[in-house]
């Protein structure tokens, strides 16, 4: 089945894929958007402790599901595993309309200036493919802000000296403090450290025509039963649709980009809803579906004139992929820190970001999002046993005495941790799966244990009278911050993009999604992700009008 | 010894067949088993515990739904329960002790009980398991069969309406009766550390 052409498939409404589907259907151009998952809403909130995207034992909310997904995971010792989205090993991310932005919990950070300079900074890391970005971070300044104020972000980081300068401040003011975030911050002060008020993808006062956050306990990983949680679906993607000129489909799963015999992209074949094989003929196609899901699908694009898959040239397709390795501390505190009042994550410090003696890179530190009793039962310190009485007595005397500082530790990227497809392994479509290999850096480990001894410091300062250090492991990272696996860099024979996202040897392919990421700061990547989409939308909507692509 | 046992603790447990149990998917023999387990990993004290809480009801339900693809492990870990039991103390799991139990789920713990019954599951990995589904059918969410009058909530003084924005349900009819917050701090002290 061939459909009526249109100007622009992009695949995936996830944050990237959201922004550039509002700016191109703005710019006048008809745009198709699929998306493999489906679009919830606010009243899909379940507020299920098992069953969401940050708990997923018993499935992953807002898919993907564990009975059409999985994924082939190498493990260190050569093992192939088949995984689950359900299972943490899968490194899902949401597939629904907003993708990740639906269900997340909503850090709003732009990197650092160092974060776009990393190899000018610190020079060559022996087993790491680090570089510098094509572009600086006064280049992406003023998508940053666009991306500020169209999604909607709150907080207060002028008391950041560590960052970039801004053009305009943050279009929300912060939530009032909790507890826990009064005791952290003045601990901070008496360190001389610069505590403020994160930014977040979140409704503080109504914006938008939303409202305000409610301040539940249910924030990340579950839907926003008030909709306050600024995400693609419920800000750009209704103002695409809005225009007339952009199509939603959802439940469509992409099998391959088809390619003509000049080596142009002619469109999209994916399975639509009821299963059926369908093909969405552009004039050009952006691929935001993840730094996992985009390498696959540019894999599986494989033709004549692109026998190793779309992009694959120089065989970067798929490398580098990274997330973060998480870092961080617990501590037990003399009295009650819990006072029931969501998202939790409140303050941060940027302090240990950069300027580490010794090492590459860092982390920001803030405390942990609101905390579930399920969350807290897998987080007894060393001496309490895992069951048993003491197990028991230990959750009923410290669940609202303990708090969590941590960060995202920058990874180095690994031309060897990848994602490839698997040649035999596939989906319930038939579409061959992501296989998943490769580990961190060791230089992560040393960071983190680095980090981890920050957050510690900082706790006790705060009154802890006992920590204990949360650290990332060895294996494969990638999860909900997955980035890095189809680089942007000016040269075509060691990145996949350039610094427009189009894709180096096929003038008409775009990829605007974490995957084009050098490197992956030390921080939540939405913003960022965010903020590129604007960048290359831009561009895309000028080439548009001149030359059509047709160049 | 440990292959007789297994003979006989097969034999009631053909699993998932629709019988006059309350269970969808174990048998008489494995539920009991299993909340014995269940009740060493969160015993009750003060607050109740796992069995109270219907952890069993959760897992039985999941083992139908989310874990049916762990049925087989469960069979294969509770018959391998009982004849670790057998072996030690020369009686099934549910007729020992508290002490001896958890001598039994110790050794499972350490990777220690070994046998033909572990063969296929090792007994540390159905442990691991059997502690992680229990942290979620005491701890979780109410809805899927554990953590019954959301007792373990109470227990750590969370608040309910979990909703803000809603009113409270005045006319609760809970039978652990929960206490306000402040009221329920106060009488909590704060020694364990010492």
């Amino acid at each position: 089945m061939t459909l009526p052409r249109v100007n622009a498939v992009i695949v995936g409404a996830g944050a990237g894929g959201g922004i550039v589907a509002k700016e191109l259907a703005e710019g006048g151009l008809t745009v198709v958007l699929l998306e493999r998952g489906k679009w919830y809403t606010a009243y899909d909130c379940r507020k299920d402790d098992l069953r969401n995207q940050r708990t997923s034992v018993l499935g992953c909310a807002f898919g993907p599901d564990d009975d059409r997904y999985r994924r082939v995971l190498v493990g260190a010792d050569g093992q192939e595993h088949v995984v689950l989205p359900s299972d943490g090993a899968y490194n899902n991310d949401a597939a629904c309309v907003g993708g990740g932005t639906f269900s997340y919990g909503a850090m709003a950070w732009r990197y650092l200036e160092k974060d776009f300079r990393m190899r000018s900074t610190y020079g060559a890391v022996a087993g790491s493919t680090l570089d510098d970005w094509p572009l600086s971070y006064q280049d992406l300044e003023p998508y940053y802000t666009k991306a500020e104020w169209e999604i909607g972000v709150s907080g207060d980081d002028t008391n950041n000296i560590f960052k970039g300068a801004r053009s305009r401040p943050l279009p929300m003011p912060p939530l009032p403090p909790s507890r826990e975030h009064l005791i952290l911050k003045a601990a901070a002060e008496r360190l001389k450290l610069h505590p403020f008020d994160l930014p977040m993808l979140r409704n503080s006062v109504p914006y938008n025509g939303r409202g305000g956050c409610m301040r539940c306990r249910w924030c990340v990983g579950f839907a926003c039963e008030v909709d306050a949680k600024c995400g693609t679906h419920n800000t750009v993607i209704p103002r695409a649709i809005a225009t007339g000129n952009c199509t939603l489909r959802t439940e469509c799963v992409a099998k391959k980009i088809v390619t003509n015999d000049q080596g142009r992209v002619t469109g999209v074949e994916y399975f639509d809803e009821r299963g059926r094989l369908a093909e969405q003929p552009a004039d050009f196609v952006v691929v935001s579906a993840s730094a996992t899901e985009t390498p696959r699908l540019l894999l599986n694009s494989q033709s004549r004139l692109f026998p190793s898959g779309l992009g694959n040239r120089y065989d970067w397709v798929g490398r580098n992929l990274m997330g973060h390795a998480y870092s961080g501390a617990y501590g037990l505190m003399e009295t009650d820190t819990y006072d029931d009042l969501g998202p939790g994550a409140s303050i941060a410090i940027c302090d240990y970001n950069h300027g580490n003696p010794g090492l590459v890179g860092g982390a920001m530190l803030c405390n942990e999002f609101i905390r579930l009793p399920i969350h807290f039962a897998s987080l007894s310190p060393p001496g309490v046993p895992r069951w048993g009485a003491a197990n028991k007595d230990f959750m009923r005397r410290f669940f609202n005495r303990c708090i969590a500082v941590h960060g995202p530790v920058q990874e180095m990227p690994v031309f060897d941790a990848r994602v490839q497809v698997d040649p035999r392994v596939v989906d319930d479509w038939g579409i061959p799966v992501a296989r998943l290999s490769g580990a961190r850096h060791p230089q992560d480990l040393v960071v983190a244990n680095y980090i981890s001894g920050k957050a510690a410091a900082w706790l006790k300062e705060a009154g802890a009278t006992m920590t204990w250090p949360k650290l990332p492991g060895k294996g494969l990272s990638g999860g909900q911050h997955q980035a890095g696996t189809c680089r942007m860099g000016n040269d075509p024979k060691n990145s996949v993009v350039n610094r427009q996202c189009q894709v180096h040897d096929v003038p008409n392919l775009f990829v605007v999604d974490g995957s084009v990421h050098v490197t992956n700061g030390g921080f939540n990547p939405a913003l960022t992700i965010m903020a590129i989409a604007c960048m290359a939308s831009e561009h895309i909507v000028q080439t548009w009008k001149g030359t059509r692509m047709r160049g | 010894m440990q292959i007789t046992a297994v003979a006989t603790a097969a034999g009631p447990m053909v699993s998932c067949l629709g019988s006059s149990t309350p269970w969808r998917c174990l048998s008489e023999n494995e539920a009991r088993t299993l909340e014995a387990i269940c009740e060493r990993i969160i015993p009750a004290d003060q607050d109740p515990g796992a069995a109270w809480a219907g952890v069993v009801t959760f897992i039985d339900r999941q083992l139908v739904g989310p874990y049916r693809r762990l049925r087989k492990t469960y069979q294969l870990g509770l018959a391998g329960t009982y004849a670790t039991s057998f072996a030690m103390f020369g009686k099934p799991f549910v007729a020992l002790n508290p002490q001896q139990q958890d001598a039994v789920l110790q050794s499972m713990d350490k990777g220690q009980a070994r046998g033909e019954c572990w063969k296929q599951v090792s007994a540390k990995s159905f442990f691991d398991l059997v502690v992680s589904h229990t942290m979620q059918g005491f701890y979780g969410d109410p809805r899927h069969g554990g953590n019954r009058e959301r007792v373990s909530w109470k227990m750590l003084r969370l608040p309910y309406p979990p909703v803000r924005g809603r009113m409270p349900d005045q006319t609760s009819t809970d039978s652990a009766g929960f206490t306000d917050r402040k009221s329920a701090k106060s009488a909590k002290s704060a020694d364990w550390l010492k």
